[in-house]
């Protein structure tokens, strides 16, 4: 998996691309949200669009993203989920856990 | 349709990264079935749920021990099973991921994962020989797994949009 870590209107944004998967991605994402947090981001932004898998891994870091971030006082959302995404964090039922945005416009206008 | 050269027998070593390889070998061997990518993906996701769970769970994460899938067809049922080397579990024991304490877990959502995406699956402990979890997809009419949304014993609760 690949991120891009880019800043818009007060907001770290997180692109995320290819698999959150065990071994790789998980850890990935992990090292960037303290990366982001350590810089002093107050508000994170994962974008998830080009995401193409996520295993039980990467969704137990996505819950960890959202823990790791709020116990340290930010704020965590998530937009531009694809349908594949959608239906695991409805089957796990954590799709109300998170704040999910249709898009990058509407999750910033919402911190 | 499925056709001779389908089924496949691979032997890994326990590291993550051959999870990759057994996803191109599986999706290699998918593509002999008449399975749309939705339900590639979904057993795809299952499969890697199994073998991940070996590498960790069962080997340990000790390379040389060795993660065996095969796949093969039942009558109408696309069967995939995986060998560890472990020393097995008790099924008895896992949490419910759903339950409102466990929601927030970072852990224990992988057999909660099968279950969603295929329509059985099945353990079994051979002492000194490790774990087997057979993987079992109906092909044959509508399937149990096409609805996506289950309670913690796999059971379907909810339709899946088309």
């Amino acid at each position: 998996m690949k991120i891009n870590v880019r800043q818009r209107e007060g907001v770290t944004i997180l692109d995320l691309k290819g698999k959150i998967t065990i071994g790789v991605g998980d850890v990935a994402l992990r090292d960037a949200i303290h990366q982001a947090l350590d810089a002093g981001a107050k508000h994170i932004l994962i974008n998830l669009d080009d995401v193409t898998t996520i295993d039980s891994s990467g969704v137990g870091e996505l819950v960890s993203s959202y823990t790791t971030v709020t116990n340290r006082g930010s704020k965590l959302k998530l937009a531009n989920l694809p349908p594949k995404v959608a239906d695991i964090l409805q089957i796990t039922q954590l799709i109300t856990v998170f704040d999910v945005y249709e898009d990058e416009e509407e999750a910033i206008a919402a911190f | 349709m499925p056709t001779e050269s389908s089924p496949f027998h691979l032997t890994i070593g326990s590291r993550f990264e051959n999870i990759e390889l057994v996803h191109a070998v599986l999706a290699d061997a998918l593509s002999a079935f008449d399975l749309d990518e939705e339900s590639r993906h979904w057993i795809d996701l299952a499969v890697r749920e199994a073998v991940a769970n070996a590498i960790k769970h069962g080997n340990r994460l000790e390379p040389e021990k060795r993660v065996e899938i095969e796949l093969e067809m039942e009558h109408e049922d696309l069967v995939v099973r995986v060998r560890d080397e472990g020393e097995g579990f008790d099924p008895g024991d896992l949490n419910d991921p759903l339950a409102p304490e466990n929601r927030l877990r970072p852990n224990g959502r992988g057999i909660f994962y099968m279950k969603s995406f295929m329509d059985d699956i099945e353990y079994r402990f051979r002492p000194g020989e490790g774990t087997e979890v057979t993987l079992r997809k109906r092909l044959g009419g509508e399937s149990e797994s096409d609805r996506v949304g289950t309670d913690a014993s796999g059971n379907p609760v909810d339709e899946k949009e088309t």
